[in-house]
């Protein structure tokens, strides 16, 4: 893999997560556990499609094959969308909606913060604004896995639950393949390994702090996202999310 | 404004003579324009129909986030996604600022939101219709964001001081969700595919009355607006609002292309107004008692929101605690 696809593989990558799980969030309009919880949902979620928009036009400079933006997002089938697995899966209860948001913010945190130092400016340019909305979203999810894990008996019940049903999405988040790899190597992305140790140090302390036990180091682990190799669910939210852009697609304007 | 039909518990005016010093002396404020404050003595209509108006508001625009956030997930391009995502989180911005300017009255949010909950709270009838097509959150930004600002614009100068701060604020809002809702339907009329121009006629085909509708009942049928009027809580009349709204609203009709469904719309030159039809009183009461399309929908939606959040609310008081007796006990 040259150096050129990987960076387009990868810039995908960033992309979709943001994407899929920015239209996770939007699926909870009306639907939060207070209003300050819809309040913060929305402006979480807007900073994720925002980053994906950021991600997107960039991707599509360098593929450079007449698709923009828009067209990334919407008109890509599932085996073409390279999100993580953990993204895609249904919010559930606010336990499972916060446990997914967790996982993905402490991945997301380390990366962007290693993206900052990118050689590619670009992408470090990106990342800075992106790291510090990241920063809240981390903050607050983080708070939430506490107020839930150390909360009542039905809430840590709920939680521990929400962990061990996520945990095995969570491999994926920390272990690199070639694109990755050759992202490393080029000091573009993070170092696979620092992320994942800055990843499992992260987690186990506020899980510790939340009085929640996480799954074991050598679990089982559901892969293939960033290869395109999707769970049922991901069909079904592109089904959702690109229905104007099928449905119309001499629509040009909108 | 999303208060269609605020009860005062008024029949009829008081005299001056009638009233007590404090209550004259509320009054003189109220007509000299001093601003009602929530340490000021107030009269209890006075309040409790204060509390009734902004909580309805209030109620409106949680309410209000429903029919968009049909759409949110299915918008056609990253910018009108966000810029969608943007007006849901301010919607649900005003809802907060709406109840805090309701707690100064000595109201409680959750009691509030229960009697909506249990269909006993109104709020703007407009939210009860389905959102059908894309073009939908075009019209609902120019229609139903653009009848509220007519209201609320009149309302930066009511009498209670948190509610006129309150839509000093909100207006700003409102007015770019406005603009950014027609914005939505001109670009669809000016570049868009047949069928794209047929949505944007069938979106102002259906919101069209139901807009009209949010300005509440005629005058003459308004029992409660005379008092409302005199605590200077409403500024204007239901019928002189939605003058207002229907004279800036068609010259924007026509800049589109596209046409009112009321035969009787037509430019009067004596008046120096629009005419136009009469509106559907019957389906007005209804929706209102709970009969329109989406009402069932739209509380079991709130309910369910806050019933099935009870845990997670729950946790979170159970955990502050907790972190409260650690303090302490450090
Ligand atoms: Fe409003
Ligand atoms: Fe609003
Ligand atoms: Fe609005």
């Amino acid at each position: 893999m040259t150096q050129a696809e990987a960076l387009k593989e990868y810039l995908l990558r960033l992309a979709d997560s943001d994407m899929i799980l920015g239209q996770r969030l939007c699926e909870l309009c009306g639907k939060a556990p207070a209003l300050e919880e819809e309040m913060a949902l929305m402006n979480v979620a807007l900073d994720l499609v925002g980053q994906a928009r950021n991600w997107y036009e960039y991707a599509a400079e360098l593929i450079d094959d007449g698709r923009d933006a828009d067209k990334l997002a919407f008109r890509r089938d599932a085996h073409d969308y390279r999100n993580l697995l953990l993204t895609e899966q249904p919010n559930e209860d606010y336990a499972v909606t916060m446990g997914r948001q967790f996982f993905f913010d402490v991945y997301h945190y380390f990366t962007l913060k290693s993206l900052t130092e990118s050689s590619d400016e670009r992408i470090a340019g990106i990342a800075a604004k992106a790291l510090k909305e990241a920063t809240y979203h981390l903050r607050r999810s983080s708070e939430w896995v506490k107020r839930l894990g150390d909360g009542t008996e039905e809430s840590h019940r709920r939680m521990q639950e929400a962990i061990d049903i996520l945990w095995r999405f969570t491999g994926e988040l920390i272990t690199p393949d070639d694109t990755d790899r050759v992202m490393a190597e080029a000091g573009i992305g993070p170092d696979p390994d620092q992320l994942a140790k800055d990843w499992r140090g992260m987690v186990n302390e506020v899980l510790t702090q939340a009085t929640l036990t996480p799954g074991a180091e050598d679990a089982w682990m559901y892969m293939g996202g960033k290869h395109g190799e999707h769970t049922e669910h991901l069909g079904f939210i592109l089904a959702e999310m690109q229905f104007l852009q099928r449905a119309y697609p001499d629509a040009t304007t909108w | 404004m999303y208060a269609q039909l605020v009860e005062t518990g008024a029949k009829r005016l008081k005299t001056k003579e009638e009233m007590s010093p404090e209550e004259r002396e509320f009054h003189e404020k109220v007509d000299a324009e001093t601003k009602i404050e929530p340490k000021n003595w107030m009269p209890e209509g006075y309040r409790k129909t204060l509390v009734r108006q902004i909580s309805q508001h209030a109620h409106s625009e949680v309410v209000g986030m429903l029919p968009e956030g049909n759409w949110v997930t299915r918008a056609p391009t990253l910018k009108r996604k966000l810029q969608l995502m943007a007006k849901i989180q301010d919607e649900a911005g005003h809802g907060l600022y709406l109840y805090s300017a309701m707690e100064t009255l000595g109201a409680d949010r959750d009691e509030e939101i229960e009697k909506l909950h249990q269909g006993k709270a109104k709020y703007s009838s407009i939210f009860n219709y389905p959102t059908l097509n894309w073009a939908d959150m075009g019209a609902v930004g120019w229609l139903v964001d653009g009848a509220a600002i007519v209201n609320q614009v009149v309302l930066q100068r009511t009498s209670y001081g948190p509610y006129s701060r309150a839509m000093i604020r909100i207006c700003k809002e409102e007015s770019f969700h406005q603009r950014q809702g027609y914005q939505i339907l001109l670009d669809m009329m000016r570049e868009g595919t047949e069928e794209q121009k047929a949505m944007v006629q069938d979106a102002i085909n259906r919101l069209w009355w139901p807009a009209l509708m949010m300005f509440g009942p005629h005058d003459d049928e308004s029992p409660n607006s005379q008092q409302s009027m005199a605590w200077k809580i409403k500024r204007k009349s239901n019928d002189e609002l939605r003058q207002m709204f229907i004279d800036q609203t068609v010259p924007q009709l026509e800049f589109l292309g596209c046409t009112a469904p009321d035969p009787d719309l037509k430019w009067n030159e004596e008046t120096g107004h629009y005419d136009f039809g009469e509106i559907n009183w019957q389906e007005f009461y209804d929706v209102l008692k709970g009969n329109g399309p989406c009402n069932r929908e739209r509380i079991k939606t709130r309910k369910n929101a806050i019933d099935e959040g009870a845990w997670v609310r729950e946790a979170a008081v159970a955990y502050a605690e907790k972190q409260k007796q650690r303090a302490q006990a450090a």
